[in-house]
């Protein structure tokens, strides 16, 4: 069957253990997470996971039984099969130096990337997008000197219920 | 009412109607014990944690109640795993407290301090940390709700000892905790389904498993049965939910189940299989396993449906409730089963029956380990509730002992666990004390716990054992000379113990039966009296477990052993 990246979202009872009992279950049963990102929702007591993993629909269908079965799991959704909306983001630190000061600046604005620090040593920019937005995005900072690098997770979010 | 961690504990087990419990004390559950000894709840001390679990894992079996038991912090908590993993592969409601060092140590690698929770997360429903004592109260009765509701598990609570010391308000009627509790749904549409195939089918057949029992669904499965004329073949953990002396009963399925229930589910158009996991322990090969056949699954756990075997309706629901929706739903459209192909296919079946029936040979002056269960069913008239340890004797019991009621047998299906029988049997004994209750056990086996025969002692709690003693690993063996050309590596168990000497060491009745003819008088001494006994019966020692599916092979490719068995 065919395997492809699921984009799976979990409500969970904001319980101590409740990402190890959720990280668990799928590395117990053989299962890789790909991609997570977890924060409290609107309510303090309820945060939501999204998660990227990949398999057949069946595989993920028993991912998702796996994960109803959790007392502190409120509801599973794969966003997969409905429209979404994805994003990403990256928070990147560029050393400046004499060569490559003028080409940065010249990059940030024309990518509008959002400048978060910026000093003479160095300069940090925020990038949002979806996964192919940002790879294309680090591609080119990259040959621009790439200090340091941190990546969320992917987050999901369905248009409609 | 202000009250200390430990008085709540007790307070509310009293509430949630505990009875019982089995454990064993140590320095995080001084403070416990000390509660304990002022409170009038029976305790059982058992002489190594992992027979606590078992004893109330049996207890639990045996009475559908959440079993209970105790245990201190460190060795303490990590002995009760393989106890709380066996119940987790069954799915019986436990609650097992384990002591924790003082929340300010924790992570200190304090002395008899581990990671239990951690350690469990992988083969309990849930578990739980207590970390102030405003949750204690509401987490233990959230701990019974989740042991006993939808698919029924093991739950841990592990408590800090400072925890356990401090004092609270407490109050029962504020008590709040989340319900889990799943209403059931019908689904007219699918029971509309069933009926359409159950109208097509001429072959069809029930799998019964460990779900109607846990489900409490014996009547209804037995009545659709019965009513419908439709032949009934069940796992290992379903012993019992469907009456073994039926002539609609096939007997187990499966690795070592009778050749014609294996060629029914191999032969049959339509299969309801009830509160069944389909492990590969029953399936054999996935491929072939009911190949001809329209399947239907009703099971309370949506992770069950398709993960094996994949169906044709999948009914999410508890046993109970959806097969009495069934019966409802097929006598309102007035289902008659058309009686001429009903009985070619129960004549097909019986033919099968006949051709190759369960049976074994006793002959000459070696016993034969199966003429001992017989005997037992006999001499008990079926009225007994055995456990089993793991292995021959586990087959052969399921294979000739005639369960009739639900929760009569008490064995290890899942994990499989050696040692499970001996303790599992004093927890349904503390439960059912005027019923004869026996161990049927591997010389291997018994020796994993057999420190609890000084639990059975010292309270009298009148186990008896019947020991299949044939100075094997049996089953290993078994494999060893099927597939491994007779190689017995590290099998020999001739070196052990005489057991009626360890028995009268222990403070317990022993006795031994050497020759068949002798069997039924042990039998009858061991069975008559109100004391622990362990009867060993020096069996033939390389008698095979038979029919057997080799691993690999469809469930329809049995082995049956030499011709004078067939016979």
């Amino acid at each position: 069957m065919e395997k492809k990246a699921h984009v799976i979202s979990i409500l969970v009872h904001n319980k101590p253990d409740v990402l190890a009992r959720i990280a668990g279950t799928l590395g117990g049963k053989g299962y890789n997470i790909d991609s997570l990102c977890v924060n409290t929702t609107t309510q303090n007591d309820i945060s939501k996971i999204v998660m990227t993993t990949a398999g057949s629909q069946a595989t993920i269908t028993r991912i998702e039984n796996q994960l109803q079965r959790l007392v502190d799991v409120i509801s599973v959704d794969d966003l997969t099969n409905v429209e979404s909306i994805y994003r990403e983001m990256v928070l990147v630190r560029l050393n400046l130096t004499a060569q490559n000061s003028e080409p940065v600046k010249k990059a940030i604005d024309m990518n509008k990337w959002k400048v978060i620090v910026s000093g003479d040593k160095y300069v940090i920019v925020e990038i949002t997008g979806d996964k192919t937005q940002i790879d294309f995005s680090l591609a080119r900072l990259e040959s621009l000197g790439i200090t340091d690098i941190t990546r969320t997770g992917l987050i999901a979010l369905k248009l409609e219920d | 009412m202000k009250l200390k961690g430990t008085q709540i504990l007790l307070e509310v087990l009293k509430e949630e109607n505990v009875d019982i419990i089995f454990g064993y004390p140590g320095g995080t559950v001084l403070d416990i014990y000390d509660q304990l000894y002022k409170s009038d709840l029976k305790h059982i001390l058992v002489r190594h944690e992992q027979g606590a679990v078992h004893a109330a894992d049996g207890y639990a079996r045996a009475t559908g109640k959440v079993g209970v038991c105790l245990v201190t912090s460190g060795p303490g908590a990590t002995n009760t795993v393989t106890g709380i993993a066996t119940a987790n592969m069954d799915s019986i409601p436990l609650v097992v407290f384990t002591g924790q060092v003082p929340t300010g140590l924790i992570g200190n690698d304090a002395f008899q301090e581990c990671d239990i929770t951690g350690i469990t997360r992988p083969c309990t429903k849930h578990n739980f940390l207590v970390r102030n004592i405003e949750e204690l109260a509401s987490t233990i009765k959230e701990a019974f709700h989740i042991a006993r509701s939808g698919r029924p598990g093991p739950v841990l609570v592990d408590l800090p000892k400072d925890v356990m010391a401090t004092q609270t308000d407490y109050d029962p009627a504020n008590v709040k905790f989340r319900n889990y509790e799943v209403a059931h749904k019908p689904a007219p549409k699918k029971m509309a389904k069933v009926f359409d195939m159950l109208q097509a089918a001429k072959k069809p057949l029930i799998i019964t498993g460990g779900g109607v029992i846990l489900g409490k669904a014996s009547e209804e499965l037995t009545h659709l049965s019965r009513k419908y004329q439709i032949p009934v073949t069940g796992t290992l953990m379903s012993l019992g939910s469907f009456p073994g002396s039926d002539a609609l009963w096939l007997g187990m399925l499966g690795m070592h189940g009778t050749y014609y229930a294996n060629m029914a589910v191999s032969h049959c158009d339509f299969l309801l299989a009830v509160g069944v996991r389909f492990d590969d322990r029953v399936t054999g090969t996935i491929e072939t396993f009911a190949a001809n056949a329209k399947i239907v699954h009703i099971d309370i756990d949506p992770s069950s449906i398709n993960k094996n075997v994949t169906v044709d309706l999948p009914i999410i629901g508890d046993t109970k409730a959806t097969l009495k929706d069934l019966l409802r739903f097929l006598e309102e459209h007035h289902y008659a089963q058309d009686a001429a192909s009903r009985k070619t296919w129960l004549d097909e079946i019986d033919e099968w029956r006949e051709r190759v029936p369960l049976t074994y040979c006793q002959n000459g002056e070696v016993i034969k380990p199966q003429y001992v269960i017989e005997t037992l069913h006999k001499l008990t008239c079926g009225d007994a509730l055995i456990t089993t340890e793991v292995g021959q004797n586990q087959m052969w019991t399921a294979q000739f002992f005639q369960f009739d009621r639900p929760n009569s047998f008490i064995s290890s299906g899942g994990l499989g666990t050696m040692g499970f029988g001996l303790p599992a049997a004093i927890g349904v004994k503390c439960a059912f004390p005027d019923k004869h209750v026996v161990d049927i056990a591997g010389d291997g086996s018994i020796q994993m716990n057999i420190q609890e025969l000084a639990t059975a002692a010292q309270y009298n709690i009148a186990v008896k054992i019947v020991l299949l003693n044939n100075g094997y690993l049996g089953m290993v063996r078994q494999w060893q000379e099927l597939f491994y050309e007779k190689r017995y590596s590290h099998t020999d168990m001739t070196y052990a113990p005489d057991f009626v000497k360890l028995a009268e060491a222990f403070g317990i009745i022993g006795l031994r039966a050497t020759k068949p003819s002798e069997v039924e008088a042990v039998l009858k001494q061991g069975l008559s009296v109100n004391k622990p006994v362990l009867m060993d019966f020096r069996v033939s020692r390389e008698e095979c477990v038979y029919p057997m599916v080799r691993p690999g092979e469809s469930i329809s490719q049995m082995t049956l052993g030499s011709r004078e068995m067939i016979n």
